[in-house]
């Protein structure tokens, strides 16, 4: 086992090039709000829930490669959302840097914002809610367009847009429709369209498939994994769905209440997974192969990160846990080909 | 479909439509199958399919101006689509209790847990409130929630998405149905709780002797759960059979295409297998076979379009311990009988 080292020191290997992305230390924290504060809601005149905070993300260290598919996956709650969010500066980080190609981007106001706008660009989950009802396909794909090459003449413009539609299969009669009209993989395959549109390097997905059927979902990832060769993207692919995660992922992110527990190339995660909540995660997906749902079981759920919590964030779940897994928050440790896990227990051998 | 003796639910020639304005929807077409005593049945199939129609109007919980238009439901060999809406108050909760997909909005928010347990009870049985809260504290300790007579006081809010959805199949169990209908139970879930409900519902069901019919588009969930599986497009079954059958040796060409699209199929980083098109909406399905616009088998070996396809609607046929809807399926069995049978 190798010595515990920090992240700031670790690259995939030796001869890497800069990431395009790198988040350092990056922590949210959301001020609760008093109706969600559920143990504590008669103590409201004490004033102490005003203080009380959630840990969204709490000191995450990622690089993302250029050329990368990197999916973070994890539970509802963990942060994997927020993540996304702050990354594309939707939201402010409480602490911690955000680095794109070389550059901080963290602390820019908006107007700094806009070249970064066009060179990272975001798809959300829900196509009913992320396109604009009022406009037409057409309008909605030419606004980012036209916004970010003022210069464009009208024509070029139209000829820009004809030939996203066509790159993502949307016949170009459909243009004077609106986004009601389609059904949720056109929808999808349109919120696709716009993100390409001001061609851009780096693409955050927000869980993209989760709300499409299965074959529509195929679909969808063909486009999304076309478009990464055609338009050589970068992906930050977030899904609690373990069977697209392999499928996509060139890289994964393991995250579970705010902190990344593994990170390793897809093959060697899926393979060898090390750290116990990869582990059950993976045995709790359902596989088409067996009939039975895996026998590493996780008991209780997971729980909301209130206070900054001592020791390692998995500990309640964990079958290993021991004493200094209550004490003390372990540290990432690289093993091999940049396998990072936190963990005592992987470090010290026991698993 | 002849008359099975043996069967709890018998479903023959269902048939619900939607009359509205702008034409009908007929959203369950001709729709047969049975369940037995004890047996977990899946009804797979991608939204706009017909499965929770199917599931609400089993259970006359069709919201208007839906109706059954055509056919039988028959559970233990009494009729259900002409029961008066107070007939059916008596079953419904009682011996046929259903489970629905997203557990917060299921529960009343304004009741507690023990208030609403104890309610379904006195409906339905002559019990004291003291009798009643026993039994609700029995029925969640058999789904291993903790502490429950503390969850008793404690309002669905307070309570996390998994353990919300064990108290919802608690109440299902109350009663000691015969039949839950479970429309996507563990969709709203994450995985390790996705994990744990469908322990639990496959030890309840063999315990109880409860016949199980769940309704989900996750071939993953109704291979661990189901033993039997009935694949729905367009408001039909296009093939049923065995779960194991299904998944590992599909032959209805919509079938092969769900399951081959699914990531697992395809090896990674590779093009995933794509069904062309999309599911027709209910209002504008195709002549004959509904899957024909999308199929790939809907020409003949010498390379012109079946006019079966196109025409008729496909009768289904026996194909191993399967049933499919398909022309092409009854085509091929027709040319190799015994080979097909082998298999």
């Amino acid at each position: 086992m190798t010595q515990p080292e920090t992240l700031e020191t670790l690259g995939r290997a030796a001869d890497t090039p800069e990431p395009l992305v790198s988040v350092r230390r990056l922590r949210k924290r959301f001020a609760l709000h008093p109706e969600r504060l559920l143990p504590w809601r008669f103590d409201r005149r004490q004033r102490g829930w005003r203080r009380e905070r959630i840990h969204a993300v709490n000191g995450v260290d990622l690089d993302i490669q250029r050329g990368d598919a990197l999916c973070v996956v994890g539970e509802s709650g963990c942060g994997k959302s927020t993540l996304a969010r702050l990354i594309m500066g939707l939201v402010t980080p409480s602490d911690g840097e955000v680095h794109y190609d070389g550059r901080r981007i963290d602390h820019l106001n908006a107007r700094q914002w806009q070249p970064f706008r066009r060179r990272m660009q975001m798809i959300f989950q829900n196509p009913y809610a992320s396109l604009n009802p009022r406009l037409t396909v057409r309008q909605a794909l030419e606004e980012p367009v036209r916004i970010h090459h003022p210069d464009w003449s009208r024509d070029r413009v139209g000829a820009k847009v004809e030939t996203l539609m066509a790159d993502v299969g949307i016949d170009s009669g459909w243009g004077d429709r609106f986004a009601h009209e389609f059904s949720g993989g056109q929808r999808q395959r349109i919120a696709i369209a716009r993100a390409l549109s001001v061609d851009p390097e780096f693409v955050v997905a927000d869980e993209p498939v989760s709300a499409l059927d299965v074959s529509v979902q195929a679909q969808v990832l063909n486009l999304m994994m076309d478009a990464q060769a055609s338009h050589r993207l970068t992906y930050l692919f977030i899904t609690h769905d373990l069977a697209v995660v392999e499928h996509f992922a060139t890289r994964v992110a393991v995250m579970y209440l705010g902190t990344i527990c593994e990170l390793a190339d897809a093959d060697t995660l899926f393979a060898h997974p090390r750290h116990p909540y990869t582990r059950a995660l993976l045995a709790a997906s359902p596989r088409l192969d067996d009939a039975f749902p895996g026998q590493l079981r996780l008991s209780g759920e997971l729980s909301m990160p209130l206070q900054a919590p001592s020791g390692c964030v998995f500990r309640d779940r964990c079958p290993h846990a021991n004493r200094r897994c209550r004490e003390a928050a372990p540290t990432p440790i690289t093993l091999d080909r940049g396998h990072q896990v936190a963990c005592h227990a992987v470090e010290e051998g026991r698993i | 479909m002849r008359a099975n003796p043996m069967a709890l639910l018998e479903v023959e020639h269902l048939d619900v439509r939607f009359p509205l304005r702008r034409g009908e929807i007929r959203a369950v077409r001709d729709l047969s199958f049975s369940l037995e005593r004890g047996e977990r049945l899946g009804i797979v199939g991608e939204s706009g399919a017909g499965k929770s129609v199917l599931a609400f109007s089993l259970l006359k919980l069709l919201s208007r101006p839906g109706r059954i238009v055509a056919g039988k439901v028959r559970f233990e060999g009494r009729e259900l689509t002409s029961l008066s809406e107070r007939q059916f108050r008596r079953l419904r909760g009682n011996r046929l209790a259903m489970i629905f997909q997203d557990p917060l909005t299921t529960l009343n928010p304004v009741l507690t847990i023990g208030q609403q347990m104890i309610e379904s009870l006195k409906a339905h049985r002559r019990l004291s409130t003291r009798r009643a809260r026993i039994v609700a504290i029995d029925k969640l300790r058999q789904v291993q929630v903790s502490s429950p007579e503390r969850r008793l006081e404690q309002y669905p809010h307070q309570l996390s998405g998994g353990l919300c959805q064990r108290v919802v199949i608690a109440i299902a169990l109350l009663l000691e149905p015969d039949i839950i209908i479970a429309d996507e139970p563990t969709t709203a879930l994450d995985v390790t709780i996705q994990a744990e409900i469908i322990t639990l519902l496959k030890r309840l069901c063999d315990e109880h002797d409860v016949g199980l019919i769940v309704i989900s588009h996750d071939l993953g969930v109704i291979g661990q759960l189901t033993q039997r599986t009935l694949v729905m497009y367009a408001g039909r079954i296009v093939e049923q059979g065995p779960t194991r059958e299904i998944i590992n040796d599909a032959q209805h060409p919509y079938t092969q295409g769900l399951i081959n699209a699914l990531p697992q199929m395809t090896l990674p980083r590779q093009r995933l297998h794509q069904i062309p098109g999309s599911m027709p909406t209910l209002s504008e399905v195709p002549s004959g076979c509904a899957f024909n616009p999308r199929c790939a088998y809907r020409m003949t070996p010498e390379g012109l379009p079946r006019r079966d396809c196109i025409e008729n609607v496909p009768q289904p046929v026996r194909s191993g311990e399967c049933q499919v809807a398909c022309h092409w399926v009854a085509e091929l069995i027709a040319r190799e009988p015994s080979e097909e049978r082998a298999t």
